[in-house]
């Protein structure tokens, strides 16, 4: 199996350039079809992969000698191989999504989305699988620059090549720190794949036995500040509200399910296979990074959902939060902690896929995706309400969703953390039960709002394009068929028995330094027999029920109140200004920030 | 923000990514130190694989996965840029005005085309041997075709260039690699292996796959190259908005 | 002084942000990204120099030749490459961004606020 691994990266790759050489040749659904089994193959592949011994695939069979390689290894280990298979799922879902309705210029060159959308999963596969630092890199831009192009898909209007100019400059910078990064652990080890490199900053410890020096914490810091970026933790996270808002739905379910979560992936890759040994960063620095990001990533986030109307945006928030938590619990840097947060990563992206979905329907009915507009429209689409209303209450963690299951293996790690993960969830689910309220029930005001209780700045909705070309009158089966079933997948996740013992195993595999490190260079992986593991406890059911409850019912307080405004957040809303320089000084200031807490 | 905080927070940013830096410079080895270990197991490798410049050993063989990202971003680039800068709704095309250009441009203009075309395809095909390669050369190939539009004018460019064709290529292109890499999976070693016979030293067809790799990369950045340009070509040239016309009305 | 190839790495870096943070015009503002990402080259190619050595390429030098890294120089290779299509990609939103904003001033653009 180990050989074929290339291929989850390849085979979208190969329906790409099949897509652009013939596609304004054949019918779309052909070219619709051919992107779908491109996706599902690569899915499959994964999958298969999944129920196969961890295996590596040395490119070029340019396997190591003595533990070096001159060669690119790519490592089919459980975590990165079960987010290439959410990736590729969740591809196959958003090209049903967008079949047939979902208008896709430029007309005459037929192909041309889906060949994006399967360079990004691509990208974000090939991102997921590598166990090289360069290689990464280059995964890493790949999924950038068709993440810029992607965000600015509707050139017709002024916000989407706004949005993308800024996700495109932000991102690019951080790859680029990055990049710089790489460049000063090559000079210290002279490797670049990640066991490699690793092993040579511990055999140099060694050495000399003292830990990471200056140059190891500041390559830690600029690599980390790329993946920090495309998690969007605060602040670096600017970019993302303005990418997530003016983004076409499909590809918002991309962004929001699974591209950020690469950020948290992906620092937390390199740090256990880089820097986690004696030769790297102490552990205490990485977690103080880490969790104060975590904690007020996900406080901002929250504070900054609640207060949207824009429902794309205030769905970009609640990512900015959940995004926040995950690097709350990756922080813990204990497999437990990566365990809950692996499996709150794969309900999050079912539930928030799924509320993107229904956003997506009702822009495409309504041309608008303003709250306040859109007061009681929904009132005709029962289904459609009670999907949304589902995906708010998956983001509040209710049980068995396996947002809830995430949430409880994480906060049983530490006493304080059901406090932050609860406040966060029933603030973000909250507001999205809001939304459903107003929108769905017509509860509460009717609102021509915009004149009233708003201070400072805001970013309504209202007056856009609906993405099927005209308005449809009815939610199209597909669209909502694909919602249900994301949502499906979030309650799977959570009721599924066997999954979390699973995840635990492979979450200990992955938090294992020196077993990566054998497993790529000597051949021998680490055995990591499956023990016993935390599955649904009393109190984390309890917590989740809470921080459901407290969503439902935040939601009917604010339901009928004019006014979304926390009072005394106008300066951080401020700060969101949509503006290039303000957001790359806050990116160089998070450089600065990121090096003082690693240091300390 | 306002532009003065904007500036402090930029101040701060700068001054603790410098200080950072600076740190880490003092530890790195001492510039055209001679521990170059990576180096050293490539240009061996590339030695065995006989392919003479170790640069291209490296990106066609050693990491051909990284140049297969590479010209996958090139390729995804391209196509990202065909679709923003289409031909929106309420936008029309127009026949661009004709430009008179000096006769002893054009005459340069038209020796210089074949040789640019030369050079380029020269560049490609001795990747393996000497500096240059698929990047260097698709380059170099595709400012050829552009010396029409600087030399002649721009119908003369779109004549020469059937742009159907030339996005057939990018695809052909970057298929053509993918499908070189599974080459060798098919002959039973890993994907991208390097599985041909390697021929002579220094020779065109030494390296194996490597001039094969170079190729398909020259065929997708030469095409790659001139789709992008066309596109912004004829936002430059081509493409006005019914806004505009409004304004000079 | 052998620090001082390493040094003006991270300058033009720093100089680099500091044009896109205060740039009033998108066009240079990518130039400056440009600039950026340049620092990464001078950083490779520093990192991969050796004292006395040639370009490692042996069509005309014997195997036997002492040569600089061509590891660092494939990646500088590959990042050259991603460096110019991502300018190419947002010079193409900036295309767009003068046509739908009627300005390509990051200051006068408005619409993505709060």
């Amino acid at each position: 199996m180990g050989r074929l691994l290339p291929l989850i990266v390849v085979v979208p790759l190969l329906g790409a350039a099949l897509l652009v050489a013939g596609g304004r040749h054949v019918p779309r659904p052909v070219a619709e079809a051919v992107a779908g089994l491109a996706a599902a193959a690569s899915a499959g592949l994964a999958a298969v992969a999944l129920t196969r011994p961890p295996a590596v695939s040395w490119l070029g069979a340019w396997g190591p000698r003595d533990g070096h390689s001159v060669g690119i290894v790519l490592v089919g280990d459980r975590i990165g191989l079960g987010l290439a298979a959410l990736t590729s799922l969740l591809v196959v879902a958003v090209l049903a999504y967008s079949w047939h309705y979902f208008d896709e210029p430029p007309h005459g060159h037929g192909g041309a989305f889906p060949a994006l959308v399967l360079l990004f999963q691509a990208g974000m596969c090939g991102f997921a699988l590598t166990g090289d630092l360069f290689d990464a890199f280059v995964f890493f831009e790949l999924m950038g620059v068709v993440g810029y192009a992607l965000t600015g898909y509707r050139v017709e209007e002024a916000r989407p090549v706004q949005g993308a100019l800024v996700f495109g400059f932000v991102n690019s910078l951080g790859g680029y720190a990055a990049l710089l990064g790489i460049g000063l652990l090559y000079a210290r080890t002279g490797e670049l794949g990640m066991a490699q490199t690793g092993r040579a900053l511990d055999e140099s410890a060694g050495a000399s036995g003292r830990g990471g020096d200056a140059l190891v914490v500041a390559a830690f810091v600029l690599i980390l500040t790329a993946l920090l970026v495309k998690a969007a933790a605060v602040p670096f996270h600017f970019w993302l509200p303005d990418a997530h808002a003016v983004a076409p739905t499909p590809v918002c379910m991309l962004l929001s399910g699974v591209m950020v979560e690469m950020g948290g992936y992906g620092a937390a890759r390199v740090y256990t296979t880089v820097f986690a040994g004696p030769g790297g960063v102490p552990a205490a620095g990485a977690r103080r990074t880490l969790l104060v990001l975590g904690v007020v990533s996900a406080l901002a986030g929250a504070l900054m959902c609640w207060q949207q109307r824009h429902v794309k945006r205030l769905l970009a928030f609640s990512t900015v939060a959940h995004t926040g938590l995950f690097l709350t619990g990756i922080a813990l840097l204990t497999p437990h902690g990566i365990a809950g947060t692996a499996l709150y990563v794969l309900g999050h992206a079912g539930a928030k896929a799924a509320l993107f979905a229904c956003t997506g329907i009702l822009l495409d009915r309504h041309g608008s995706v303003d709250e306040c507009e859109l007061h009681g429209k929904g009132r005709d689409t029962a289904g459609t309400g009670l999907l949304f209303a589902a995906g708010g209450l998956a983001l509040a963690g209710l049980p068995p969703f396996g947002t809830s299951l995430g949430k409880a293996l994480v906060e049983e790690q530490s006493p304080w953390l059901p406090a932050l993960f609860v406040l966060v969830s029933a603030v973000t689910g909250g507001a999205v039960l809001r939304v459903a309220a107003r929108v769905f029930l017509g509860a509460g005001q009717a609102g021509r709002d915009g004149e009233e209780g708003s201070e400072g700045p805001e970013t309504a909705g209202g007056e856009e394009e609906p993405e099927t070309g005209r308005r449809v009158r009815r939610p199209p089966v597909p669209m909502v068929t694909v919602a249900a079933l994301l949502l499906a997948g979030a309650l799977a996740v959570g009721t599924v028995p066997g999954l979390t013992g699973a995840v635990t195993t492979a979450a200990e595999a992955f938090a294992d330094h020196g077993g990566y490190a054998a497993a790529v260079l000597d051949g021998r992986p680490a055995v990591h027999p499956a023990g016993a593991y935390d599955w649904w406890t009393w109190t984390g059911a309890g917590l989740g029920l809470l921080s459901a409850a407290l969503a439902v019912g935040l939601a009917a307080l604010s339901v009928g109140r004019r006014s979304r405004a926390v009072p005394g957040s106008a300066p951080l809303r401020r700060l969101h200004s949509g503006h290039v320089g303000d957001y790359v000084a806050w990116t160089v200031a998070g450089i600065g920030l990121v090096s003082l807490l690693a240091l300390w | 923000m306002t532009r003065r905080v904007r500036l402090w927070v930029l101040a701060a940013g700068l001054l603790a990514t410098a200080a950072l830096y600076a740190a880490a410079c003092t530890q790195l080895p001492g510039f055209g130190g001679s521990w170059h270990p990576y180096g050293d197991r490539a240009v061996r490798a590339a030695l065995q694989q006989r392919t003479a410049n170790t640069v291209s050993s490296v990106n066609f063989d050693l990491r051909a996965f990284d140049t297969l990202g590479e010209e996958s971003v090139l390729f995804a680039s391209v196509l990202g840029t065909v679709v923003l800068l289409r031909r929106t709704r309420d936008e029309k095309r127009v026949a661009p005005e004709p430009v008179r250009v000096p006769a002893a441009l054009r005459r340069y203009g038209r020796l210089m085309l074949p040789v640019t075309l030369l050079i380029g395809l020269y560049v490609i095909a001795h990747g393996q041997l000497s500096p240059g390669g698929g990047f260097q050369g698709g380059v170099v190939a595709a400012t050829s075709l552009h010396l029409l539009y600087i030399a002649v004018d721009y119908p003369a460019l779109e004549r020469f260039r059937p742009l159907g064709l030339y996005e057939l290529a990018d695809g052909a292109g970057e298929a053509a690699y993918v499908l070189l890499g599974a080459a060798g999976l098919i002959a039973g070693s890993a994907y991208l292996a390097n599985v041909l016979p390697l021929g002579t030293f220094n020779t065109l067809s030494s390296g194996g796959t490597v001039p094969l790799l170079n190729a398909a990369v020259g065929i997708e950045v030469t095409s790659a190259v001139v789709v992008l340009l066309a596109h912004f070509l004829a936002q430059a040239l081509e493409i006005e908005g019914e806004r505009e016309e409004d304004r000079s009305a | 002084m052998s620090l001082l190839p390493y040094l003006i790495a991270g300058w033009i870096f720093l100089a680099g942000v500091y044009g896109i943070a205060t740039s009033r015009n998108l066009i240079h503002a990518v130039g400056c990204l440009a600039v950026t990402q340049s620092s990464t080259y001078v950083l490779l190619l520093s990192v991969g120099y050796r004292k006395g050595a040639t370009a490692p390429v042996f069509s005309d030098a014997p195997t036997s030749a002492t040569v600089v890294d061509p590891v660092v120089q494939a990646l500088a290779l590959t990042d050259v490459v991603v460096g110019a299509t991502v300018t190419a990609l947002l010079l193409a939103l900036v295309v767009q961004t003068a046509k739908r904003h009627g300005t390509i001033d990051p200051d006068e653009l408005s619409g993505l606020k709060g």
